[in-house]
């Protein structure tokens, strides 16, 4: 995905004299040729993410598409308030592209790790929130949204799925239709969600984006009001969309998550994977205790 | 212009004490830099407050908006009945400054540090396009506390923005928290070019505001929090304080 990132960007940069790329010292190798070509609008902001997200919006003021970059825990946790403040508040258009998704640094700790980003975001009124699956899938989805004049934010993982599927901006994705549950899988999880239910009777919805939420899709295929939710950061973070979305219908909610805790292992993000039930193995168990209530 | 500035004075006492809210010294802090500011140096036409030629003010220390909201009334943004309504639930004048709602109010401050990068971003921005509007921010003594400053005063030395001016409003506030010492010297050493004035002093302040450099400039501007009313002056008890019937008498009589 990320070098997808620096394929995408490039091109926009190319066509488009609005869009400035900031980086957090992060990715210089990769855009060495955008730096080139670009000079003016491509720069290495340096290591000040509170003050490189505020400046970012100072950019929008001016008309400028900011597409800021570094990795997730700096981006998103440091900054939370300039997000909120900055471009939150003064409804500014703005693009946050994270590297390190939830554990992708394993091996770096806790400082680096950041499962936390879309629940924190999602508290921030405006902000749009996309997980591509796929290198692919970014392309299409950052294409569609960077200049829309909202905050949005990609973010960028290591782990992918095997095969792109046609996807549109802020629109689920019907991978498989069944009968008994329906799973939400969200961007990278939606691998093990199809492996998870292979020969089971069930729906697949695929989503990549978490606002804006599609209640239609999912209000539309939860026929058995038995819901499955595989997410790839900490647990939970769309629970509030589900239930508002179905009720006043009763509804089985099922959750695959990261849990709330100090991961404090290091390691590969495979282990940390192993660690907390992010198995295919896993989701069928929680699928199949799901179908049988 | 005539001098309105007890007049403005008054209206924000006035507003203040309607309301209940406002930090009236630290509007009056920074009342002769605003208005210095609006009435002799930026290019910016009230009819128009989003043209493209605009010259950019931001007010970092947003708390101050009750001044920016009077000299903005002044200077014919909106009609000066709108300070009548300060503060209520759907007056478009608050505690502090909300660009989606104030005409003239580029961008949405209060949390301090913040209107310092946005305005580093708003010259950043000018210079990509090759334009040559001027940008001025106006920060507080105590918000140099905040990390922020600092960062955007190395990024905006780092980028030339030539095109950028900042105020300090150096009234000496939270020096009983964390003294701040020579900022102008702070400043130099960030790669600044900067001086020392009297922020009262109209002519000064005028001076020091059309001086061009090929660096940022900072403008560190002694003054006087609650200046033009005697029992407000370097009083903390008047930090976040509206007047009482009784004070605002005294206030208006004492007013300067």
């Amino acid at each position: 995905m990320r070098k997808q990132f620096v394929k995408t960007v490039e091109s926009i940069l190319e066509k488009d004299k609005k869009a400035v790329l900031l980086l957090g010292d992060i990715g210089v190798f990769g855009f060495k040729r955008a730096f080139e070509l670009f000079p003016d609008r491509v720069l290495n902001i340096g290591i000040l993410e509170q003050s490189a997200v505020g400046l970012a919006a100072g950019l929008s003021i001016n008309g400028l598409i900011p597409i800021i970059h570094t990795i997730a825990p700096f981006l998103v946790e440091r900054s939370i308030e300039q997000l909120k403040d900055d471009f939150g508040y003064q409804k500014l258009g703005g693009n946050f592209v994270s590297v390190g998704a939830s554990y992708d640094y394993a091996a770096l700790g806790c400082t680096h790790h950041c499962p936390g980003d879309v629940g924190m975001l999602k508290n921030i009124p405006g902000m749009e929130i996309v997980l591509p699956g796929t290198a692919e899938e970014f392309d299409k989805l950052f294409r569609k949204s960077y200049a829309n004049g909202k905050p949005t934010y990609f973010r960028l993982s290591e782990k992918q799925n095997s095969q792109s599927h046609n996807v549109k901006f802020g629109q689920a994705e019907i991978v498989k239709k069944g009968k008994l549950a329906t799973i939400l899988a969200v961007g990278p999880m939606l691998e093990l969600a199809i492996m998870a239910a292979e020969d089971l009777d069930v729906t697949i919805l695929y989503y990549t984006a978490i606002i804006p939420f599609d209640k239609k899709t999912l209000k539309e295929n939860s026929e058995s009001g038995k819901i499955l939710l595989c997410e790839p950061y900490y647990a939970g973070a769309l629970l509030p969309e589900i239930l508002e979305t179905l009720s006043p219908k009763p509804v089985s909610v099922e959750s695959i998550g990261v849990p709330i805790q100090m991961m404090t292992n290091y390691g590969t993000a495979g282990e940390h994977d192993e660690s907390i039930g992010f198995t295919y193995k896993n989701i069928r168990k929680k699928l199949l205790k799901l179908i049988k209530q | 212009m005539k001098n309105p500035l007890k007049k403005l004075k008054q209206i924000i006492v006035n507003a203040s004490a309607k309301s209940g809210e406002g930090h009236i010294p630290s509007a009056f802090s920074i009342l002769d830099i605003l208005w210095t500011l609006y009435d002799k140096i930026l290019k910016i036409d009230p009819k128009n407050p989003r043209a493209d030629d605009r010259d950019f003010f931001i007010l970092s220390k947003g708390h101050a908006s009750l001044g920016l909201y009077a000299v903005l009334a002044e200077k014919e943004f909106f009609p000066l009945s709108e300070l009548e309504n300060f503060g209520k639930f759907n007056s478009i004048l608050g505690g502090h400054p909300d660009r989606n709602k104030v005409p003239g109010v580029e961008a949405s401050t209060g949390s301090l540090g913040h209107g310092f990068p946005i305005s580093a971003g708003v010259a950043l921005g000018l210079k990509i396009k090759e334009k040559s509007n001027k940008v001025f921010v106006l920060i507080g003594d105590g918000e140099c506390n905040e990390g922020t400053v600092w960062e955007s005063a190395l990024l905006a030395s780092h980028h030339n923005l030539s095109n950028l001016c900042c105020i300090v409003d150096y009234n000496h506030s939270t020096d009983r928290a964390l003294e701040m010492g020579d900022i102008a010297e702070k400043f130099k050493a960030f790669g600044w070019d900067s001086c020392v004035i009297n922020g009262h002093d109209h002519e000064e302040i005028y001076n020091a505001l059309i001086k061009k450099s090929d660096k940022p400039r900072a403008i560190i501007a002694n003054t006087i929090k609650g200046y033009g009313a005697k029992s407000m002056e370097n009083n903390p008890a008047w930090h976040h304080k509206s007047p009482s019937p009784e004070e605002f008498d005294i206030l208006l009589e004492e007013l300067s």
